[in-house]
């Protein structure tokens, strides 16, 4: 089964993020790193891969930079690495996103299309259904547990309920929590031989797809904060100021 | 202005998230609800009864209905600019909004806590953990498409009687309409709703593991609560989804929120930190939910939540 996995550079989250002043867009900087939520398609993928001797090719839209990230997810095993590294793709939206990746992953065949539910720093949280759309595949999103082979692929698909079970025909795409499967570290070996992997670099001309983002951002404004509060060190007594405050509260 | 709310189904009834869409929608003009599934006189009245006026349903019975849904209220909305498109947050509205996107060449605002209609639209978001809100507007000439976060409005009947129903077919939208539900399963928590429990208690991994739990749902028992747990026990197996509050999950505004061994990640506090009174437990004074909460106990809930709830059976 040859697979294709989504997987985006976001700036280390541990670290404060920067807006640029004037078009308000995230300052990426050059040693960015692999976002969290995609370690588990990437997980996903390898599991599948390695039980049907097929191949993992990842897509990433970003700056290069240091490709860090994306040598994270080379090292937990995938194959290759497809990137798109256009500087006129810097504050793209969601939809500009999803063609560029469309049209990347569609220059191959793949059975499946793994991403993310959503970015850790966007979090638009539709970039994988506009995929689906654009490669006219079935989209199994926020899937939680997956079986692929034989031609389909079922998941457990999580719902405002609880869960539903979905099965489709492949190929497909997919969009996995990360309750899905605990991911893998690299190993050295892993990290080794992920230097000298292949990645391909292009841009949004070799890919024939017009860069155009039809919304742009109006203003941006700081949230004020909840104001502090107080935080006390318990000495066995501390449940008594809890109980303070639920009566303040008149819960009881 | 044409205004459409995507409303669908939830456990056979109609989503009370429907009923805040609608309610907004019909400050910008009359509104045509999107209904999937299989529909009710009493939830079309609901609608109604909220300001609706017109109501499309589609029964995508056993078929993942995305892209049949999407096609077919893209046929529906036309190609207008005055045509706004509310949908809400969960995995069936974001599903069809981004292939509706897709399919029609337009953007999606995300995420939204405020729409406005001012000559142009507008949709207000919080990024980076709800430190920055974002004002973003689509400059595209068709209809606009916004998704929005669970509880960005309240719910108000407007005393509206009932709408219009017409039956929509099942458009025939090839390989992408071919997924189909063979399974539904119910995960159901016991004791108040969690979205509108007046207490909400809720617990993270720094509780240590799932047999744990029984001490959250004990102390909400206590307090007439409800629980509720972080995206990474949810992550873990130890409690079902449903429990999840946070940005993929539920959005709560409790008069009092009780974290328990919660470490207040971005992603858990956007979905908590509209609520009255948060009070937090956790043993790392560094804990960033310290910086959200009004009475933050640096201290271990095995031994706080105990002594707390001692103290609660005292008063009873």
């Amino acid at each position: 089964m040859n697979i294709a996995v989504c997987v985006k550079q976001i700036p280390d989250p541990a670290t404060p993020y920067e807006l640029d002043p004037e078009n308000h867009w995230v300052v990426r900087p050059d040693d960015q790193v692999l976002d969290d939520t995609d370690r588990y398609g990437v997980e996903v993928a390898l599991q599948l891969a390695e039980a049907s001797e097929g191949t993992v090719t990842l897509f990433s839209m970003s700056p290069s930079g240091s490709l860090q990230g994306i040598r994270q997810a080379l090292a937990m095993g995938a194959d290759k690495a497809v990137v798109i590294d256009d500087a006129s793709l810097q504050g793209a939206d969601a939809l500009l996103t999803a063609k560029i990746l469309s049209a990347a992953m569609a220059r191959e065949e793949f059975d499946l299309v793994i991403a993310g539910t959503e970015s850790t720093d966007g979090y638009s949280g539709v970039v994988p259904q506009m995929m689906s759309e654009l490669l006219d595949l079935p989209c199994l999103t926020f899937a939680r547990k997956v079986d692929a082979g034989d031609g389909s692929v079922t998941v457990e698909r999580q719902t405002a309920a609880g869960y539903d079970v979905v099965t489709a025909p492949l190929p497909a795409l997919l969009s996995v929590t990360s309750g899905i499967l605990e991911p893998r570290y690299p190993t050295f070996k892993g990290i080794m031989q992920a230097k000298s992997k292949p990645i391909d670099t292009t841009t949004a001309a070799d890919l024939g797809v017009e860069v155009v983002s039809d919304q742009r951002i109006v203003s941006v404004d700081e949230v004020a904060a909840r104001a502090a509060g107080e935080v006390v060190e318990d000495e066995g007594d501390a449940f008594e100021r809890i109980v303070s405050v639920l009566e303040e509260t008149k819960v009881i | 202005m044409s205004t459409w709310v995507f409303a669908e189904e939830l456990n056979g009834a109609l989503n009370p998230g429907a009923l805040e869409l609608v309610t907004k929608a019909r400050t910008f003009g009359d509104v045509n609800v999107f209904y999937l599934g299989s529909g009710s006189d009493e939830a079309f009245a609901a609608l109604g009864e909220y300001g609706a006026t017109a109501v499309h349903q589609l029964d995508a019975g056993d078929t993942l209905p995305s892209a049949a849904a999407a096609t077919a209220l893209g046929s529906l909305i036309g190609s207008d600019g005055g045509t706004l498109v509310l949908f809400g947050g969960g995995t069936t509205d974001r599903d069809v909004a981004g292939r509706l996107a897709a399919q029609l060449n337009l953007p999606v605002l995300a995420n939204a806590l405020d729409v406005s209609v001012d000559g142009s639209v507008t949709a207000v978001s919080e990024i980076l953990g709800g430190t920055l809100s974002v004002t973003t507007a689509s400059t595209n000439d068709g209809p606009t498409l916004v998704t929005t976060r669970p509880k960005a409005f309240a719910a108000e009947p407007s005393g509206g009687g009932a709408p219009s129903v017409t039956a929509v077919d099942m458009p025939d939208v090839g390989r992408a309409g071919t997924a189909t539900v063979t399974e539904r399963h119910v995960e159901a928590s016991e004791g108040p709703d969690l979205e509108s429990a007046t207490v909400v208690v809720t617990g993270g991994r720094g509780l240590g593991g799932e047999e744990k739990f029984a001490m959250m749902d004990e102390l909400a028992g206590l307090l007439g609560g409800a629980v509720g747990g972080t995206r990474a026990v949810v992550d873990a197996g130890w409690v079902p989804y449903s429990y999840q509050i946070g940005q993929t999950g539920k959005t709560v505004k409790p008069s009092v929120y009780i974290a328990c061994g919660v470490s207040g990640a971005m992603q858990h506090v956007v979905g908590m930190k509209g609520s009255s009174t948060i009070i937090a437990i956790n043993k790392d004074p560094d804990a960033p939910i310290f910086g959200v909460a009004d009475l933050g106990i640096v201290g271990d809930v095995h031994s706080v939540v105990p002594q707390l709830m001692e103290a609660l059976k005292a008063r009873s």
